[in-house]
């Protein structure tokens, strides 16, 4: 090893770190280049001989399959561009749901494994040892399988409250009829949510100024509840509901969730909320009780102690692994093609069998899910940023 | 309160009654408190009301080996679904005659699994022995040597598909996984970058799509005449995909080293693979154990995905039983026991996994004696 600068001139060129280092990585890049090459040129042999057109080109074809639910007007002669949307679409519609029901039932439950009550905690443990070590496949079969075997057929439904159906063909439920009042009625709302939040933040200055603290929930929730009310008896009042009824062979009116949606989402729900009733824990368990202590003994209740001292600092816990679950349920989303919900990676799978553009059809796959990943993190970051302590 | 004044025979006085023993238990641990009293009321009467329906499906009223018939007339479980369909449920088609090959495969597997539990065992023999086994093993399953008949790999289906893939998926895997860690952390721009993009891209999409491609897509990138078969090609989507989880796992082991090691490897006139070999990665892998057995669980889990790309691992073959006319209707009792296989497998890892996690805690509380 060359100790000092004489010696310098004595190392041979091959010898020296720096030279190597270089040549490392100019063969590591011309191997993956070549690689790439290599691939791309065989791809596209086989294409040429199998007669595949290569290229999106396709998205504007016409796409000549029906897809079984939509969020926006679909048919069979619309292209397969739009195909491939509806298919984000129910993948979006689906993980939005799930992760608000999989963060309540997974928080709740983690919650329950630290409880001081034996049987609460057990069963909690209990659960989270069983959901986690299941695969979710298995339990979308298992659910899904339910459904079509054990709810009745349309005309024996079973009718748990009046006017909401459980079928095999999934859950029917009665909704308001078209009125113009239920538009107004949203805007309400949304006016009722800027409002409470304007007064919350008007409330803590005063708090921060004054000392003085106003019910900022109770007028809230007043708020919240009274606005919309108010624009529903203004604009008439409407009462009508659109019920669904058994004609013929199937339900008619009102609203239909399939069995497939509700297999796939009680199965993502369910299997996440074991992962985050454990994240829960941890984060729980993080925090010190030195800090429930001090937060008593300068006179803050229970309550509060909780609000503003503990769960400010479970979060910073919890926050990073519970995104990452978050985003495993998005992924696993994509099982949904085992049991026929028409997600993004069947849409997409039926796109590449009709076109036989695996290559594209892949990629498209791929680059739809790295977006969401990529917005995830994005959206890590930026709170890491925002909740991280802040050092001298 | 009688105050400081102690009573006389202050160890004679037991505790109240209401404080210890069974009563005591109940009260601290079920009934302390309003809201733990009703749960504790409800959760109860939710058992109550449930166990004796489910022990009554599950065992009293049950058909244990029956025909799918007359079980379509049995109240309870229909277990005769799994009885009856046994042998092709776990070898599902490998051939009938020689089913008793990847039987004893599987016996072998799960003996050197046990008995290499302990690290402390691990050594060059016990390494040949993995090798040997592995080589039986292989013939077992393959044939064509010692009179065996061969068997192509296109009929290994079944719970041996299901083990091959997750072994031989965490097999190879977690080398890789060590190498993209490696390079992720390398001062080398083109290396680490390229790493990066791997690694990223990968835990960034599902395993469907790593297996669509590799049903779909790979046949395209391969040049003419060439030809992989199916199982090689999903475990292959398996095995990248599961490297890049390995690799955030072990990247973090890595970066948890004390820089000092790093620098008195250096000192000593390693170099980077003698340090990494010798120095860094004993300790760095030894800290990530935990999370990476937890990827392996995820791992085997994962393996059931092949159902979507027609594999017929133990998933597929219960699948393809219920969709017998004379079996159909019984996906629960068939659902039930492939859940309670997996969950023994996965089960028996974590617990591994804890184990090891406690014996590296003690050696932390030793070291730190010293």
């Amino acid at each position: 090893m060359a100790s000092d600068q004489n010696s310098n001139s004595r190392t041979y060129f091959w010898n020296d770190q720096k030279t190597r280092a270089v040549l490392y990585q100019i063969v590591t890049a011309a191997f993956v280049a070549f690689l790439g090459y290599y691939l791309i040129s065989n791809v596209q042999t086989n294409m040429a001989k199998q007669s595949i057109a290569s290229g999106f080109g396709f998205i504007e074809k016409e796409a000549a399959f029906e897809i079984g639910e939509s969020l926006i007007e679909y048919s069979a002669a619309d292209t397969y561009g739009r195909a491939l949307v509806v298919g984000v679409l129910n993948t979006l519609k689906v993980s939005l749901v799930g992760m608000i029901l999989t963060t309540i039932l997974g928080t709740i439950i983690g919650v329950c494994t630290l409880s001081s009550n034996w049987l609460i905690s057990k069963l909690g443990t209990a659960y989270v040892e069983l959901f986690q070590n299941i695969p979710v496949l298995l339990q979308l079969f298992f659910f899904y399988a339910l459904f079509y075997e054990i709810f009745p057929g349309p005309r024996q439904a079973l009718n748990p409250v009046p006017g909401v159906f459980i079928t095999n063909r999934g859950v029917d439920f009665p909704v308001p009829a078209p009125d113009p009042a239920w538009t107004w009625m949203g805007l309400a709302f949304v006016a009722a949510c800027i409002i409470v939040w304007l007064i919350n933040r008007w409330a803590r200055k005063r708090q921060e100024r004054s000392g003085q603290q106003f019910p900022a929930f109770w007028v809230g929730l007043a708020i919240l509840i009274l606005l919309p009310a108010l624009t529903w008896s203004l604009s008439g009042a409407p009462t009508q509901m659109d019920v669904p009824e058994l004609k013929g062979f199937n339900f008619q009116g009102g609203r239909n969730i399939s069995p497939e949606f509700s297999a796939l989402l009680i199965g993502l729900v369910l299997y996440t909320a074991s992962f985050i009733a454990q994240i829960v824990r941890a984060g729980i368990q993080s925090i010190s009780h030195g800090q429930t202590e001090a937060a008593m003994s300068i006179g803050l209740k229970p309550g509060m102690v909780l609000k503003l001292v503990i769960f400010p600092q479970a979060l910073r816990v919890i926050v990073p692994p519970l995104t990452s679950q978050l985003l495993n349920l998005t992924k696993n989303s994509s099982l949904a093609v085992a049991i026929g919900y028409p997600d993004f990676v069947q849409v997409a799978g039926t796109t590449i069998n009709q076109t036989g553009q695996a290559v594209e059809g892949v990629a498209l796959m791929m680059l739809v899910y790295l977006t969401f990943s990529l917005l995830t993190s994005a959206f890590m970051n930026w709170y890491n940023k925002k909740i991280a302590i802040v050092e001298r | 309160m009688n105050d400081l004044s102690k009573p006389a025979h202050a160890d004679e006085i037991k505790p109240p009654s209401t404080e210890v023993g069974v009563i005591g238990w109940v009260r601290h641990n079920l009934f302390n408190g309003v809201f733990s009293s009703i749960a504790t009321i409800v959760v109860l009467g939710g058992l109550i009301k449930v166990l004796p329906n489910f022990i009554q499906w599950a065992f009293i009223d049950a058909a244990w080996f029956t025909s799918g018939q007359q079980c379509k007339e049995v109240e309870g479980a229909c277990w005769s679904v799994i009885t009856q369909n046994i042998r092709f449920n776990i070898f599902g088609y490998y051939p009938y005659a020689e089913q008793w090959r990847p039987l004893l495969a599987m016996i072998i597997l799960i003996a050197m699994l046990i008995y290499s539990r302990d690290w402390n065992k691990w050594n060059k023999r016990l390494g040949y022995a993995w090798l040997f086994a592995l080589f039986v093993m292989g013939l077992l399953m393959k044939g064509g040597l010692f009179g065996l008949v061969p068997v192509e790999s296109t009929k290994w289906s079944g719970l041996p598909l299901t083990l091959l893939l997750s072994f031989f998926g965490i097999l190879a895997s977690y080398p890789l996984g060590v190498m993209l860690a490696l390079g992720r952390q390398s001062r080398m721009p083109i290396i680490k970058s390229l790493c990066v993009v791997y690694i990223e891209m990968i835990r960034g999409v599902p395993l469907i799509t790593m297996l669509f491609m590799s049903s779909v897509m790979f046949p395209l990138f391969l040049p003419e005449g060439v030809t992989i078969d199916k199982v090689l090609r999903a475990q292959a989507a398996i095995i990248l995909f599961t490297a890049a989880y390995i690799a955030e796992v072990v990247r973090g082991g890595l970066q948890a080293m004390d820089k000092g090691q790093y620098e008195a490897a250096e000192s000593l006139g390693l170099n980077y693979f003698q340090m990494m070999r010798m120095i860094i990665l004993p300790q760095a892998l030894k800290i990530v154990i935990p999370p990476t057995v937890g990827i392996l669980i995820s791992a085997f889990k994962d393996t059931s995905l092949v159902v979507i790309i027609a594999l017929y691992d133990i998933l597929n073959t219960t699948k393809s039983i219920l969709s017998e006319p004379e079996w159909t209707g019984f996906s629960t009792e068939a659902y039930i026991f492939i859940a309670m296989i997996y969950y023994i497998c996965c089960f028996s890892m974590s617990q591994y996994s804890r184990r090891i996690e406690k014996e590296l805690e003690y050696k932390h509380i030793d070291n730190d004696d010293r």
